[in-house]
């Protein structure tokens, strides 16, 4: 489904991923980790095509197609979601409305009808109920006065509302309490089909319970320094990541 | 004309059209005899002569104002011609006579096509003739004594009505710019919707452009007489041909008792290029007294043009329990400035005033909200709430808030709200993520900011203001 080769990007001219090599397949769940500063963001935004970051060296496949050459909205009606580690606030704009325009533009390129505000209203009500959430966010503007916690959940919101087929989720678990925890990993758990795959930074083997996943990657300055099963997790939650030291060779 | 003007002006510009009249003109310059002149050429009464030529012996003695946060390169009035009308007469019989540039704009603004014709038919029409379109509504308006007339048509035909207000909100020697309009304007509308009367219709510019276009000094008097109503609308987001660099009109509006007037405005001038080489100098005064109790008046614009936009629509609440109320979208792009904002004078008893402003930035724009509320002694139980909101695209233009307040009298509630906020590559990247594209994602976040204002305008007119902004702001991001 995504293939990453030897990815070099950098950012105002400093280069931050230094030749990332990753394949996921369709199915799989990947977790990332690896110290602060490393880079998990930078690839995620990557990724997504935040325009600040030059992709320096390297090639992306997405499902056969050339992701890097694909506008951020392209990449997004193709299926790839980003949940922002630090998700902006948009003024002006209600959640709910920011919502209804977000499907309807994954909806457009899917050449299907636009859900009226009814129509959309009954589909998000299915949705916060599959969640376990209340709509109390839904009429303020986009993120703005939203808690830490609210701003995370609010991404994974947006995830089951656009059933991406590639989620990246960056960090989504910091800075929630249990319960919305478990409702992330429900949510991520849910999109999980032979079709989709996930990719999950995290620096929390917590999370990792919930969501088990078929690979654990470290990254250590710009480039993936071991790869491992669900257990490699657990190391590192003992061991921290002073044992890597130099990239492995994948 | 200068022809540097004339050059300014038909630099490509996404809503303008330029077609070639011959014009029956008078020479450049300023002085009585030129005022005489427009006079005479307008067979105008002895009065209105003797008004005109009072209104520019006091603009001699003012000075062009500079306090407004704008800058420009001084206008030389004497390089001016103060009058020019088309002289040949040419009517367009069909949409596929219509200028294929126009068509196209009106496609980008989404007018349907039924709508075009009718545009296009008076938009094009009305700068050659008319007629045709006119006198269908002034049917309509005359079976229920609404008087809707070219300003020039007016002054023959209900001289008593315009000696009786012309003047009376904006007087001649009000400012600078209203003085120049006092004394040498050539045309613009004239409204009166006798006692108890709510127009049947909105009355609007669209299909008298002809008089806006001319000249660039229009004069606009509305008069409501006591319990009548009137929305009207000005300008339009169409293609407006105008080639006058400076742009100097006045407009009074009259509300008698229990009247009320609804005053909309979608500006939309030719802004200047990206490098802010010409556009438009649009300095205008515009003021309503509600003169008797209860009377209200409401001005809503939504400002996307003009090189320099200088203007302050402005309520006198004279009568008790008036209501006076601004809601303004001012959108600035590349090297456009803009000064705009409001004054409400609360004069008698129970008076309310409602400020929403909405300004935009973008490019290497400038734009100022200034703002005057004034709780005169007398003005018991008065109340005024304000909110100011900013919104920056990119980091390279400003926003700038000037509330004056001056509260004579303790009763008075005052409200003030402000806000900025910014739309930069983050918020846009964050959209597109979602899956909307770079241009949406700005239009969406934009009209929603603006929708409070947006709310005010007739429904087409809003859907065109809408479409507006899209347009102004394309390419100010990404
Ligand atoms: N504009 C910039 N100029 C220079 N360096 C930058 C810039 N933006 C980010 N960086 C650097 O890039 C590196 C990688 O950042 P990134 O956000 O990808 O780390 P991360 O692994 O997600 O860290 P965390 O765990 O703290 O979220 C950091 O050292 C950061 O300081
Ligand atoms: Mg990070």
């Amino acid at each position: 489904m995504l293939e990453i080769k030897n990815l070099h990007a950098a950012v105002d001219g400093v280069a931050i991923l230094k030749g990332i090599d990753l394949t996921i397949n369709a199915g799989e769940v990947h977790a990332i980790m690896g110290p602060n500063g490393s880079g998990k963001s930078t690839l995620a935004q990557v990724l997504a095509g935040h325009p600040a970051y030059e992709v320096t060296e390297g090639s992306v496949t997405y499902e056969g197609r050339d992701l890097l050459g694909l506008e951020p909205e392209e990449r997004a009606c193709a299926g790839v979601f980003l949940a922002f580690q630090y998700p902006v606030e948009i003024h002006g704009i209600t959640n709910a409305y920011f919502l209804r325009a977000a499907i309807n533009a994954k909806r457009k390129c899917q050449d299907l009808e636009e859900l009226d505000p009814i129509d959309f209203m009954e589909m998000l009500e299915e949705k916060l109920d599959v969640i376990g959430w209340t709509d109390s966010l839904m009429e303020r503007p986009v993120n703005h006065g939203f808690s830490g916690g609210e701003k995370k959940r609010n991404e994974i919101l947006q995830m089951a509302v656009l059933e991406p087929k590639l989620a990246v989720l960056d960090e989504t678990d910091s800075g929630l309490d249990i319960d919305a925890l478990k409702a992330v990993a429900d949510a991520v758990n849910k999109l999980r089909s032979p079709d989709n795959a996930s990719l999950v930074v995290t620096h929390y083997q917590r999370l990792l319970n919930f969501i088990v996943p078929d690979f654990v990657h470290v990254l250590a300055r710009g480039r993936i320094a071991k790869s491992g099963g669900k257990e490699l997790a657990l190391e590192l939650e003992s061991k921290g990541y002073d044992w890597i030291k130099e990239p492995a060779g994948v | 004309m200068t022809s540097s003007v004339e050059h300014h002006v038909s630099q490509p510009y996404k809503y303008g059209w330029t077609t070639e009249v011959e014009s029956d003109r008078v020479p450049a310059g300023l002085n009585e005899d030129i005022i005489r002149l427009i006079s005479q050429k307008k067979e105008e009464p002895e009065w209105l002569l003797e008004w005109r030529l009072k209104a520019f012996r006091n603009w001699l003695k003012l000075t062009e104002p500079s306090w407004a946060n704008v800058e420009y390169e001084p206008v030389d009035y004497q390089a001016i011609s103060y009058y020019a009308a088309p002289k040949k007469e040419k009517k367009l019989e069909s949409l596929d006579e219509v200028d294929p540039k126009v068509l196209e704009t009106f496609n980008k603004l989404g007018i349907p096509l039924e709508e075009q014709k009718r545009l296009a038919g008076v938009a094009v029409d009305a700068v050659f003739d008319s007629v045709s379109v006119a006198t269908t509504f002034k049917e309509k308006l005359a079976e229920h004594g609404v008087i809707f007339l070219p300003f020039s048509e007016a002054v023959k035909q209900h001289p008593d009505l315009v000696r009786e207000y012309l003047g009376s909100v904006v007087p001649a020697t009000d400012n600078f710019f209203a003085a120049l309009n006092s004394a040498v304007f050539t045309d613009g509308s004239f409204v009166y919707v006798p006692k108890g009367v709510r127009c049947p219709m909105e009355l609007s510019t669209y299909f008298r452009i002809n008089a806006a276009a001319t000249g660039q000094f229009e004069r606009t008097l509305i008069v409501a007489d006591e319990g009548a109503y009137v929305s009207y609308l000005e300008g339009c987001s169409a293609p407006m041909r105008d080639e006058n660099q400076l742009h100097a009109a006045v407009v009074e509006l009259v509300a008698m008792k229990d009247a009320e007037i609804k005053y909309s405005t979608v500006q939309n001038w030719y802004p200047g290029d990206e490098n802010g080489k010409g556009g438009i100098y649009n300095f205008v005064t515009k003021r309503g007294d509600c003169r008797g109790n209860n009377a209200k008046i409401s001005w809503t614009q939504v400002e996307t043009g003009s090189a320099i936009t200088w203007k302050y629509p402005s309520c006198l609440l004279t009568g008790d329990n008036t209501v006076g109320e601004f809601y303004s979208v001012a959108v600035t792009n590349n090297h456009q400035q803009a000064d705009t904002g409001t004054k409400m004078i609360h004069i008698g008893k129970n008076t309310r005033s409602t400020i929403v402003s909405k300004g935009i930035s973008a490019g290497k724009s400038q734009n100022t909200y200034r703002g005057q509320v004034k709780i005169m002694k007398r003005a018991e139980g008065a109340r005024n709430f304000s909110q100011c909101d900013s919104m920056l695209i990119g980091d390279k233009c400003g926003a700038h808030t000037f509330p004056y307040i001056d509260v004579r009298n303790s009763s008075a509630i005052m409200e003030h709200e402000a806000t900025t906020s910014k739309i930069g590559e983050d918020q846009i990247f964050y959209c597109q993520q979602r899956g909307l594209s770079a241009e949406d994602a700005v239009s969406m976040i934009v009209n929603g900011f603006c929708k409070e204002v947006f709310r005010e305008l007739p429904m087409e007119f809003a859907v065109e203001a809408q479409n507006l902004l899209g347009i102004s702001l394309e390419g100010s991001v990404g």
